[in-house]
């Protein structure tokens, strides 16, 4: 057992929180400053002990529960809380990114860094894991790390709980306004036009693009002069293949569908673990918007011919990464 | 030659101060203050008539003085300050028909301007994230004071449309707060436990009655007409804001929240109507660009600041204790 080195902890009180926060972030290359044992350390006595990575684990918690406590974080206006997504909500979905789905991105380099872009992408899955897996994949696979805002239905902000949760996790309804608000300042925005046509179609129509919502996601590209970036996601249609869909207990319940998979409704909760396939996002070739004109976004025709342009090299994609996996589960 | 200023509401906490402010201004002659009470304390610098602006004296006064500007502040929000909902109406709605009227009728009036709400825009699940001034609203107000100034913005774009010479300026302000004011959310932040919509968590923006109070006195010096939403920048969820206060929160589904309210409203602790319960559900958040760029204004207090500016308040008041 090495000596114990001199932790940071005890200077919480002298620090702002959110300042501590940081310094927690880069405590390893720094000169440890002065041992000073202060109470919090004695009652801590068996902490000094603990491995590196742990005490940094607890370390980081200590200070997240405090700044969550006080109230002291940041939200914009959209009500995105990059304090609890990063560390709590994309901390729970993390195992299931690299552990269960085995997720495998590629073409995070058709992301930009720093300005915006807007990812299309195709939707599936009965339950909107797909959404959350693109934005597990670019916050932690990507270089810059950058967020994914995405467009939801009406359904979801209507929805208490989920609604709340989509909102601290950085989405938004999805409406024109919002769409080239974020675009403009240089968001990474995500959008899955097919809506509940594409999460909730039957698993004998797996891999088919349903129709893409109206174009209002290529219009808002035009509008912003943001690349859009279609993206395609193989692997989530398996993990609750829908085999029917009990229609009138959807419309009973305000549902879209209701959807019953060889294990749910019958084998209870155990029916809504997903199956463990194996997943591939690719991230494809940027369909760029800044080289026309002014107004081209009122041209209807124009915005029909990206919006299948943009359809079809997402299903040509999803060909491609077929052909490619060797099978289902990898 | 300075302005010549008529300030309704006078006898309010806002009316008074904007008065005070006004009456103390380089450019500013005169200023006449306007309320059916007078003020608990005399306002320096002010020349106050006891009348109703639904009484036709008002034309008059504003005739005789020969008044250039008026800042319309006699809108009520709460039903308490005006003795119960109707009388609360009849002021609003028919007491701001009746000023219309007398301006119309003023030849040298050359400014309106109107103290108005972002209630106007309600609030729901199918409201865009920012709300700009051309939007319309999704889900509009059905009742109370919202729904009084929407009616009140209808009129003044009709006085407007007949007295084009006129500049109209209306201020669409997010919720006051401040350690100088009350308010139904000032009273709502200051519970012992605060109730909460379960599985819903408000985006609230508010805005420093000091930033408040400064549009407006830059508004009767530049006259810019528009309509122009007014919020301290940022915003804060309503579950941070309590952490904020330091207060427990209690999370109640919305069929219980609502009789609560009204227990409460009718032991007289709050005015917790159906319009406070939907902002506490689902909160909104203003577009403030157009009136940076109008008026270069940019409000000192952020949402945030400007709520531990009213924080500091209870801190204050547990010091003398």
């Amino acid at each position: 057992m090495p000596d114990a080195q001199v932790i940071q902890m005890g200077d919480s009180g002298r620090l702002s929180p959110s300042k501590a926060a940081r310094l927690v972030g880069n405590t390893g290359p720094q000169p440890a400053p002065a041992a000073v044992r202060t109470p919090e350390h004695a009652l801590h006595g068996d902490f000094a002990s603990l491995p590196d990575s742990l005490r940094a684990f607890v370390e980081e918690a200590w200070e997240f529960v405090q700044r969550r406590r006080s109230g002291d974080y940041a939200i914009d206006e959209f009500g995105f809380d990059p304090d609890l997504t990063e560390h709590v909500f994309m901390a729970l979905v993390r195992p299931l990114y690299r552990s269960w789905f085995r997720v495998e991105t590629s073409g995070l380099e058709n992301i930009p860094a720093e300005s915006g872009a807007l990812v299309v992408a195709n939707h599936s899955g009965t339950v909107a894991f797909d959404s959350v897996m693109t934005q597990v994949a670019l916050l932690d696979d990507h270089p810059a790390h950058r967020h994914l805002r995405m467009l939801g239905a009406n359904l979801v902000f209507q929805t208490p709980f989920l609604g709340e949760i989509a909102r601290k996790a950085g989405h938004t309804l999805a409406c024109t306004p919002d769409a080239e608000r974020l675009l403009e300042r240089g968001e990474i925005v995500g959008v899955w036009p097919e809506g509940f046509k594409g999460i909730g179609k039957p698993f004998s129509e797996r891999y088919k693009l349903q129709r893409f919502g109206r174009g209002g996601f290529v219009a808002a590209a035009l509008r912003t002069k943001t690349p859009i970036v279609p993206t395609a996601i193989v692997g989530a249609e398996e993990i609750y293949p829908m085999i029917s869909n009990a229609k009138t207990l959807a419309r009973l319940l305000g549902l879209p569908y209701f959807p019953i998979t060889p294990t749910f409704p019958l084998m209870g909760p155990l029916g809504m673990v997903p199956l463990p396939s194996k997943w591939y996002i690719e991230f494809g070739d940027p369909i760029h918007t800044e080289d026309y004109p002014d107004g081209a976004a009122d041209d209807p025709m124009l915005v029909f011919n990206l919006t299948d342009q943009v359809r079809e090299q997402i299903q040509q994609a999803l060909y491609r990464l077929l052909m490619k996996r060797p099978s289902v589960f990898g | 030659m300075g302005r010549i200023v008529l300030v309704t509401g006078v006898s309010r906490s806002l009316g008074s101060r904007i008065a005070e402010n006004l009456a103390g201004d380089a450019g500013v002659d005169r200023v006449i203050g306007v309320d059916v009470v007078p003020p608990i304390a005399s306002i320096p610098g002010i020349d106050f008539i006891r009348a109703d602006i639904r009484n036709p004296v008002i034309a008059k006064v504003m005739g005789e003085a020969k008044v250039d500007t008026v800042v319309h502040m006699g809108v009520i929000a709460t039903p308490k300050q005006a003795g119960g909902r109707s009388s609360m109406k009849e002021i609003n709605v028919i007491g701001t028909m009746q000023l219309l009227a007398a301006c119309q009728r003023t030849p040298s009036l050359e400014g309106l301007i109107v103290k108005s709400t972002s209630g106007v825009y309600g609030c729901g699940a199918k409201d865009p994230a920012m709300f700009t001034e051309d939007m319309e609203p999704k889900h509009a107000p059905t009742a109370g004071w919202p729904k009084d100034c929407s009616e009140v913005e209808g009129y003044v774009r009709g006085f407007a449309r007949r007295r084009p010479d006129v500049t109209v300026s209306t201020f669409r302000f997010a919720n006051f707060i401040g350690s100088a004011i009350d308010t139904a959310m000032t009273a709502y932040f200051s519970l012992p436990v605060i109730p909460t919509v379960l599985g819903f968590d408000a985006r609230l923006q508010f805005v420093h009655v000091d930033d408040g109070l400064e549009i407006l006195r830059r508004a009767v010096h530049h006259r810019q007409a528009g309509i122009f939403n007014v919020a301290g920048a940022g915003a804060l969820t309503l579950s941070q804001a309590i952490r904020l206060t330091g207060r427990p929160r209690v999370a109640l589904p919305e069929f219980l929240l609502t009789p609560v309210g009204r227990s409460l409203s009718r032991a007289g602790l709050l005015d917790f109507s159906y319009e406070q319960v939907r902002f506490i559900t689902y909160g909104r958040v203003l577009d403030t660009s157009l009136v940076e760029r109008t008026f270069e204004f940019t409000p000192a207090y952020t949402t945030h600041s400007a709520f531990e500016e009213f924080l500091a308040r209870d801190e204050e008041l547990v010091d003398v204790a």
